[in-house]
């Protein structure tokens, strides 16, 4: 995330002042970013988990609450992720539980996302006291333990369903954001373009909206993917230790069953993996997308470029960001002839 | 000298918000639970614990927001946190003295050999960019999404298949007084093993990554150039110029990551029975222990802001830059 914030000031593009021209550009970078192949990797397994979330109860199945005769059973044709203590199928659950974990992950992350715009920007466009006390709000924000918070207030409210926990989510967790994009939005509104804009007389909404929030597209995405991530991390927990409403189904819940009912010591190991490897696969696509970020917008941080080359003379060569790559002079000397 | 004023000056200003949210969020509970458990308990309690959970939790409604603020401030100057509902008579704070030093001690050893493991393994992965060691990078990636808790079910289960050889829940055996005797402590540790490898397996990843990632940005400076060109031996370059300043990122960042630390810690002690703050809150939670609950939340937030403050001084130690101005 760091690397991001100090990769941007290189990488912003030039100003597109006369507002033509513009629409290739970004085509092409758009098509750069999806050809990574990190990028596609990720949101080829965001799709599929999007599509089970959408399906859901329709392909799963089972009825994931109902109960039947095969109780605690191992994976197998009947049921392909096992049972639990009382014959629900896992396989179903965990089917049915991805609607929840993507419903929170991302409104969680919509909210997050428009409170730290708000908040990232307005710090940091605007100067004096009030753009110092919201800047001292984030940083509150960002020092207070979260995971402890969002207990204590899930706990306070009542009926804590899907939206309430979304919510909850979205209001802590803005401000890491917020601060990225505030120590951005400094660097950005005294740039040439800028003030360019501000010395045809454009209003400060215009300026915001349309000269400074397009350069801020890549942290933006990125801090979304971050408070997704965040976010359903915490559902999980909060539904792994009980303290969210038992109402609907997420990959949480199935381990704080699992664990409920001692599935470990009675060696129901097919009873917490499957879940656990979703959250685990859903939080490593969801990185991946953010890497593809951070390598669109910081060329350096790839890692799939070749860096060693054979010489003419045999040699092999090591390229190094930063040094020029210096190839001693063989101990004959003939080199110098070529 | 300024840059830490202007910290110890957050930092205080934090801490005040902090027990300002710590009192108004039991404010907030519909429907009064506090003062049924004060009325369930009456005839158990003295007058004198009702009159601090009164003034913790707002229990007389006659008085006005801003007097139920200053008595409650004044309360917690004398360090009074009210009684625990769930481990009654022990008030709140006896309950925090012999949870957190178990926390303390596994948070701040795991968070120290994670940042170090995951700082060196950046420093070699960053330099050493395109070769096999970025196929580092993915591993690290699967195992930082992984939720703590449950890498530490798969550790109990393992240990179980295998025959527990490590033991995998308490802080202790059963039949041992906590004591500073050589057995005690030997033992405290073996519990202490497989909770800590969690920990620092699922958060030596994030280290590693945001480590790589600032060498590669600061290996394409100038002053790497320099030095290289200076001809100091690359041992010096990688440790003295480039990893000192890419270092700077991850030591800010420390704070801000420990907060996460915390929730995930907070989780392993759940999974592992292991007797810390976190396992006392998720029981005050099951037990509606109110003021419990709360006590943790501020002391938490308190340790927290403390660490931070440490990781201030070590930036300012790092940093020439911050101590040149004033």
């Amino acid at each position: 995330m760091t690397a991001a914030a100090t990769g941007l000031t290189t990488a912003t593009p030039p100003p597109d002042l006369t507002g033509t021209g513009g629409a290739p550009r970004r085509g092409r970078g758009l098509r750069r970013f999806l050809v990574n192949g990190k990028v596609t990797t990720g949101l080829v397994i965001l799709l599929i988990f999007a599509v089970v979330a959408v399906l859901g109860d329709t392909i799963a199945p089972y009825d994931p609450s109902k109960r039947s005769s095969d109780i605690l059973q191992g994976p197998g044709w009947k049921h392909w992720f096992g049972t639990t203590h009382i014959g629900q199928d896992i396989f179903s659950q965990v089917i049915v539980g991805t609607r929840s974990v993507m419903f929170v992950g991302l409104a969680a992350g919509a909210v997050a996302t428009v409170v730290g715009v708000v908040i990232g920007v307005t710090s940091g466009y605007l100067s004096g006291a009030a753009a110092e006390s919201l800047s001292a709000i984030s940083n509150v924000f960002i020092v207070i333990p979260a995971l402890p918070l969002i207990i204590i207030i899930t706990n306070v409210v009542p009926n804590s369903g899907d939206w309430t926990i979304a919510l909850v989510i979205g209001c802590t967790s803005w401000a890491w954001g917020a601060r990225l994009l505030r120590a951005q939005t400094l660097s950005l509104r005294r740039r040439d373009f800028v003030e360019a804009a501000r010395a045809t007389g454009e209003s400060t909404w215009r300026l915001i909206g349309f000269e400074i929030l397009p350069n801020l597209t890549a942290i933006i995405a990125s801090s979304f993917i971050g408070t997704v991530m965040f976010a359903v991390a915490t559902e999980i927990a909060l539904a792994f230790v009980g303290v969210s409403g038992i109402s609907e189904w997420n990959w949480g819940e199935i381990l704080f069953w699992a664990q409920g009912q001692q599935a470990l010591p009675q060696g129901a190991w097919w009873w917490f993996v499957p879940a656990g490897l979703c959250i685990a696969l859903f939080g490593t696509a969801l990185s991946l997308v953010n890497f593809g970020i951070d390598e669109f917008v910081n060329p350096r941080l790839r890692s799939n470029a070749r860096r060693s080359f054979r010489a003419a003379d045999g040699r092999r060569v090591r390229m190094r960001v930063g040094f020029t790559p210096v190839v001693q002079a063989p101990p004959r000397g003939e080199d110098n002839e070529r | 000298m300024r840059f830490f004023l202007r910290r110890f000056a957050f930092y205080v200003f934090t801490a005040w918000a902090a027990i300002t949210i710590n009192f108004f969020i039991p404010r907030l509970i519909p429907g009064d639970p506090v003062s049924a458990l004060v009325a369930g308990m009456r005839g158990q309690i003295t007058s004198d614990q009702i009159q601090s959970l009164t003034v913790l939790f707002g229990l007389d409604k006659h008085e006005s927001v801003w007097m139920q603020y200053v008595d409650y401030l004044e309360q917690l100057s004398h360090g009074d946190l009210g009684i625990s509902f769930g481990n009654f008579p022990l008030p709140v704070t006896s309950v925090l003295a012999s949870a957190l030093p178990w926390t303390l001690l596994l948070i701040g050893v795991t968070t120290i050999i994670s940042f170090a493991i995951g700082t060196l393994l950046g420093i070699v992965v960053g330099w050493r960019r395109g070769s096999w060691l970025d196929g580092l990078l993915p591993v690290t990636t699967f195992l930082s999404s992984i939720p703590y808790f449950w890498l530490g079910l798969i550790a109990v289960s393992v240990v179980t298949y295998a025959g527990y050889f490590l033991p995998i829940s308490g802080g202790y055996d059963p039949g041992l007084v906590p004591s500073w005797n050589l057995e005690f402590i030997g033992n405290a540790i073996e519990h202490g093993l497989l909770p800590a490898i969690t920990i620092v397996v699922a958060s030596v990843g994030g280290w590693l990554l945001s480590m790589r990632n600032m060498m590669v940005t600061v290996t394409a400076e100038d002053y790497v150039t320099v030095a290289h060109a200076k001809g100091l031996s690359e041992r010096r370059v990688v440790m003295g110029y480039a990893a000192r300043n890419a270092l700077l990122p991850s030591v800010s960042g420390f704070g801000m990551a420990l907060g996460l630390v915390v929730g995930g810690t907070f989780l392993v002690e759940y999974v592992f029975s292991y007797p810390g703050i976190g396992l006392q809150m998720l029981q005050a939670i099951a037990r509606h222990d109110y003021p419990l609950i709360q006590g943790i939340f501020l002391v938490v937030t308190l340790a927290v802001l403390a660490a931070n403050f440490l990781a201030d001084i070590a930036y300012l130690a790092l940093d020439p830059r911050t101590r040149k101005e004033g």
